[in-house]
This record gives C-alpha cells, sequence and structure tokens, in this order.
C-alpha cells in the first residue's frame, strides 16, 4: 500500500521534475564541467584545459571591472531601494490625503518592463534635450552627458534599477506595517515617545524578517536586473557600467566564446548560492519567520 | 483619542512635513513616466516644449506601429505568458500536490532541489540552457522561451504551502467516496487554492511579459520574439532618433499591463503581498 503511493507520488513529481533538472540543476553542473575546458571552434573540438579559464579570469580587467562595478551596483541598489520601500510604506499606511494615488504612483514602475522603464529615461537623461536636463538648466547648471560619461553612467544605471523596484518592495513593508497591532501605538502615544523612539524601539524590530526578506531580493535582483544596460549603456562607455550578467552575454552571445561565458557563469552562481546559504542561516536563527 | 487632538489642533508641523515627503517622492516617481507619456501623445516639435495646448496627437502611435511588426509581437508575447503560466499551473499543481500530500522517501530532498531554483534561476543559465536548445532543435521558438520556466520552484512552493491548509478530513471524506488521486487534486485541492493561483498567475505574467534577456538570446525572427525583444530593437535601429515615436512604442509594449494593473491595482497590489509573503 505505501509502495503504491511512492509510484503515484513520483508520477504526479515527473514532470514537474524532469525539466527542472533539465533547466535548472543539469544546466549548472554542466556549466561547471564546461569551465574546465575550451570552447571548441570550428573543426577543433573542446580540449581540457584545467585552470586556465580561470586564471584568464582573474587576469581580464573588463571581469575585474565588472566585479568592481557590480559590488558598487549592489553597494548602491540594495540599500537605497530598502531605505525608499521603507519610506514610502511609512507615508503610504498612515493618513495622507490623496493615498490611493501616492500608492499608484508608487508602485506603476513595478509593472513596467524594465527595457521599456530604460527607454524612458533615456530621454528624461538626454543631453540638453531630457527632463533632468531642462531642469538643470533652469537652475543654470551646464548639460551633462549622464548616461555617456564614465564617471557617472554606472550611477544612472543604477538610479533606474531603484527606480523601477522600490515600489515593489514597498508593497512587502506595507503588509508588515499593517500587522503591528494599534495598541502598541496607543500605549507610546500615552508614554508620550516620540515617533523616531517608536521607529526604532517598535516598529523597526517588528518588521526585521521583512527586511530580510526584502534585502535577499534586492540582492538577487543587483545581480539579475541588466535588461536597461542593453538599451541604455551596453555596458559602456568603456566598460563604466559592465556588470557581471551583461558580460556573460557579451562573451557568450557577441563573442560566443562559450567556455569563458561558462566560467563567468560559475562566479555567478557561487554568489548567489552564497547569498542563499546566508539567507537559509539569518532566516533560521535570527528571525522567526513564521 | 489621539485622532481627536489631531483633527482639533490647527496646524501640525509633522503631518505637513509627511504630505510634503510623500508627495514630492510620489511626483518624482510618476514624472519619468508622466513625460515618457506627455512625448506620446504630441507632435514631436512640442518633444521639449511645455505648453498646455499643444495639439494632441496618436500619430507617434500609427507610425511606430507601422515601422515594426508590434502586432506580430503582440501575438507572440500573449500566446508565450499564456503557454507559460497554463503549463506552470499543470505541472507545478500536481508536484506541489504530490509533496504535500503524500510522505516518501527522499521528498525533502527533492523538495531542497525545487527550492535551489529560488537562488539559480534560468535566466543566469542562459550559455548551456542555449546549448541544450540547440540539440533539442528549438532555437527561434516560442516553445523555447518559455521551456525552462515551466517547472517554476516558486510555484511549487506557494501550491505546497497552501495544500498543506486543506483539512485532512475533507480529504478523507473524498477519498472514502471513491475519488481518485487526480480527482481528488482537481476538485479538493485546486479549488481550494485558488486565490493563491490568481496571485501566483499574476505574478508570473507580469514578470514574463516584462522578460527580456533569454528571448533575446533564443530568438531571432519576428514570428517568434516577444514584445520586449522587438522594442529593443526598434528603439536601437529601426527609428533614428525620434523619441515620440519611441516613447510611443514603449507605451505600446507596456500599455495593456499598465492599463491592468490600474484596473486592478488592489487585486495586483494583494497577489503581490501574497506571492512574496510566505
Amino acid at each position: 500500500m505505501l509502495r503504491r503511493e511512492w509510484l503515484v507520488a513520483l508520477a504526479f513529481l515527473a514532470p514537474a521534475l524532469t525539466l527542472l533538472f533539465t533547466f535548472t540543476h543539469y544546466p549548472a553542473i554542466q556549466t561547471v564541467i564546461d569551465s574546465f575546458w575550451s570552447t571548441p571552434r570550428g573543426r577543433r573540438p573542446a580540449a581540457f584545459v584545467g585552470t586556465d579559464n580561470y586564471a584568464r579570469l582573474l587576469q581580464d580587467p573588463i571581469f575585474v571591472r565588472a566585479m568592481v562595478n557590480n559590488a558598487i551596483y549592489a553597494a548602491i541598489t540594495i540599500p537605497a531601494s530598502i531605505l525608499l520601500a521603507l519610506v514610502m510604506a511609512m507615508f503610504v499606511e498612515g493618513r495622507i490625503r490623496g493615498r490611493a494615488l501616492v500608492r499608484m504612483a508608487y508602485f506603476t514602475p513595478t509593472v513596467l518592463p524594465l527595457i521599456a522603464v530604460a527607454n524612458i529615461w533615456l530621454f528624461f537623461f538626454l543631453p540638453g534635450f531630457g527632463l533632468l536636463e531642462q531642469l538643470r538648466s533652469l537652475l543654470g547648471l551646464s548639460p551633462r552627458n549622464w548616461i555617456g560619461s564614465p564617471e557617472t553612467a554606472l550611477y544612472g544605471v543604477s538610479a533606474v534599477t531603484v527606480w523601477s523596484q522600490a515600489g515593489f518592495f514597498m508593497i512587502f513593508y506595507l503588509a508588515a506595517l499593517t500587522t503591528i497591532p494599534p495598541s502598541l501605538r496607543e500605549a507610546a502615544a500615552i508614554e508620550g515617545c516620540s515617533r523616531w523612539t517608536f521607529f526604532r524601539r517598535v516598529t523597526w524590530p517588528l518588521i526585521m524578517p521583512t527586511t530580510l526578506f526584502v534585502s535577499v531580493n534586492a540582492t538577487i535582483n543587483a545581480f539579475r536586473t541588466v535588461d536597461h544596460i542593453f538599451v541604455m549603456t551596453e555596458g559602456g562607455p568603456n566598460n563604466a557600467s559592465m556588470l557581471l550578467l551583461y558580460y556573460i552575454y557579451a562573451q557568450g552571445f557577441r563573442f560566443w566564446d562559450t567556455a569563458y561565458a561558462a566560467t563567468l557563469t560559475v562566479v555567478m552562481v557561487a554568489i548567489l548560492a552564497l547569498v542563499g546559504i546566508g539567507q537559509f542561516f539569518l532566516l533560521d536563527r535570527r528571525v522567526h519567520y513564521r | 483619542m489621539s485622532t481627536i487632538v489631531t483633527i482639533a489642533r490647527p496646524f501640525d508641523p509633522d503631518r505637513a512635513l509627511i504630505h510634503l515627503g510623500a508627495w514630492t517622492l510620489a511626483l518624482m516617481w510618476i514624472l519619468p513616466l508622466a513625460y515618457a507619456v506627455w512625448t506620446a501623445f504630441h507632435p514631436s516639435a512640442y518633444e521639449t516644449r511645455f505648453d498646455l495646448l499643444a495639439p494632441l496627437t496618436l500619430e507617434n502611435f500609427t507610425r511606430a506601429w507601422t515601422a515594426a511588426p508590434f502586432g506580430r509581437y503582440y501575438v507572440n508575447t500573449i500566446l508565450l505568458v499564456t503557454m507559460i503560466l497554463t503549463v506552470q499551473l499543470v505541472l507545478c499543481s500536481l508536484a506541489a500536490f504530490a509533496f504535500a500530500r503524500f510522505d516518501f522517501p527522499g521528498r525533502n530532498i527533492l523538495f531542497a532541489l525545487v527550492l535551489v531554483q529560488l537562488m539559480v534561476m534560468p535566466d543566469i543559465l542562459i550559455v548551456r540552457n542555449y546549448a541544450t536548445m540547440g540539440r533539442l532543435g528549438l532555437i527561434d521558438s516560442i516553445l523555447a522561451i518559455g521551456l525552462p520556466y515551466f517547472a517554476s520552484g516558486f510555484a511549487i512552493f506557494l501550491l505546497r504551502q497552501t495544500f498543506k491548509t486543506v483539512p485532512r478530513e475533507l480529504d478523507e471524506a473524498a477519498r472514502v467516496e471513491g475519488c481518485s488521486w487526480l480527482g481528488l487534486l482537481w476538485r479538493v485541492y485546486v479549488p481550494l487554492a485558488r486565490p493563491t493561483m490568481l496571485a501566483f498567475g499574476l505574478v508570473s505574467v507580469s514578470h514574463h511579459w516584462n522578460n527580456f534577456l533569454w528571448p533575446l538570446i533564443i530568438t531571432s525572427s519576428v514570428h517568434t520574439r516577444p514584445l520586449t525583444v522587438g522594442l529593443s530593437i526598434f528603439a536601437t535601429t529601426d527609428s533614428g532618433t525620434d523619441w515620440s515615436v519611441i516613447n510611443a512604442a514603449t507605451l505600446i509594449t507596456s500599455g495593456p499591463l499598465l492599463i491592468g494593473f490600474l484596473i486592478f491595482q488592489r487585486q495586483f497590489v494583494q497577489s503581490f503581498m501574497r506571492a512574496g509573503i510566505k
């Protein structure tokens, strides 16, 4: 009887698990194997090269640049998105006028394709032409090519990411804020505690699980969201906005160096695995996540 | 008590500041989009000139629509998101049911392997998956765009959580009545999981409507390209620098989702909330 149930379970699982293994687990493992082989070219088949690809990685200035850029990109987008999301949620949660409209304004960028968002912002940033530039010229500032100059391109791209995802994270904070019992606020009001103290002592600790959840998502996004780079900068100028996933794409599908692209992918998988393990321990140990 | 105090007070600087902050931020957030909408509905001469009396026009939309096969892109995207969602719901319901209802050796390990996909998604494994599609002879097909996403770890996880809340008495009653396993899933579990499925559906549709990198790689013809890829090609090659037309095309690609969101705002927000909170 028990065995029969096992077979039924297997039958239910088989289709989904087959696809899951074919397009997630198998490619992840095969990518690691590929990284120890050379790229087959023409009639020359792939040859085992040991750790050559990894040696090349460490000496590749563009890879180093992409890693540094990605670190900066993460260091900007993660805290900025979380902070803005929290501020937005607190604004919208309070009794303010035009609440529905304000919430809509915050959330709308989330439903737009990032590739469309990139077009909108490219136009917004357009030197001497876009809205940002017009506002600057009103203030008497000289025109500036935000996306086209190496000093600012990465920051421009980061701003777009924050704009497109903060409203999404706001939703989770909104959900968390509504679970805080009103009696706590009343008690605090009677004790005469300030808004800031209330936030620091009550709100912030209570929404900690949400902050962790949002942080993990923001971290994954910092490595996964590169769509807008295709339209806005293509990694340039001079690799100033090159990010790891975009570099994987460039190596794999522009230069068709699949072995090197596989090596880069291994780095990416390792980073995400670390995030996953970190999340597992943090969520398990530090906070109770019902 | 506190509300009475607030109303009685003539001016509360704190509240005024909160209003100022909330509205400034809202304005900043909507400005880039509003600007794009403004230029898309006005002749290109008004691209950078603000004039409330500027004539409205739909010409930018017709020019964009005729300059690139957006009609075909629409069909492709709609086919794509429908196919992905349908297959996801079927396959992931089956798998989630097995995880929630049966006790079998290796269940926890298999479930952990499913959860791996939440971190290492197919979005990253593009190089190897492209090779797999090549071997399957599926390159440049709509099926290939969707295939890696059919078995969604996220959907299996969400549905399993929901299925676990189904009362066991209901389950056993149906079994006693002679209901088959599939019948049990279909008649008892699926109806009770409808809100979860709706939530997942909205998330899935908006995600795949907006997805770009994998479709860009795997498609190479008008017959398979979804809107996002079509838009990127249009914006970079076809149109020169006529921003009014590009902005119109941008709105064409995001329009249905945007309008859907504005109409079903509450459902959208609740679905995203439900899907995000375990």
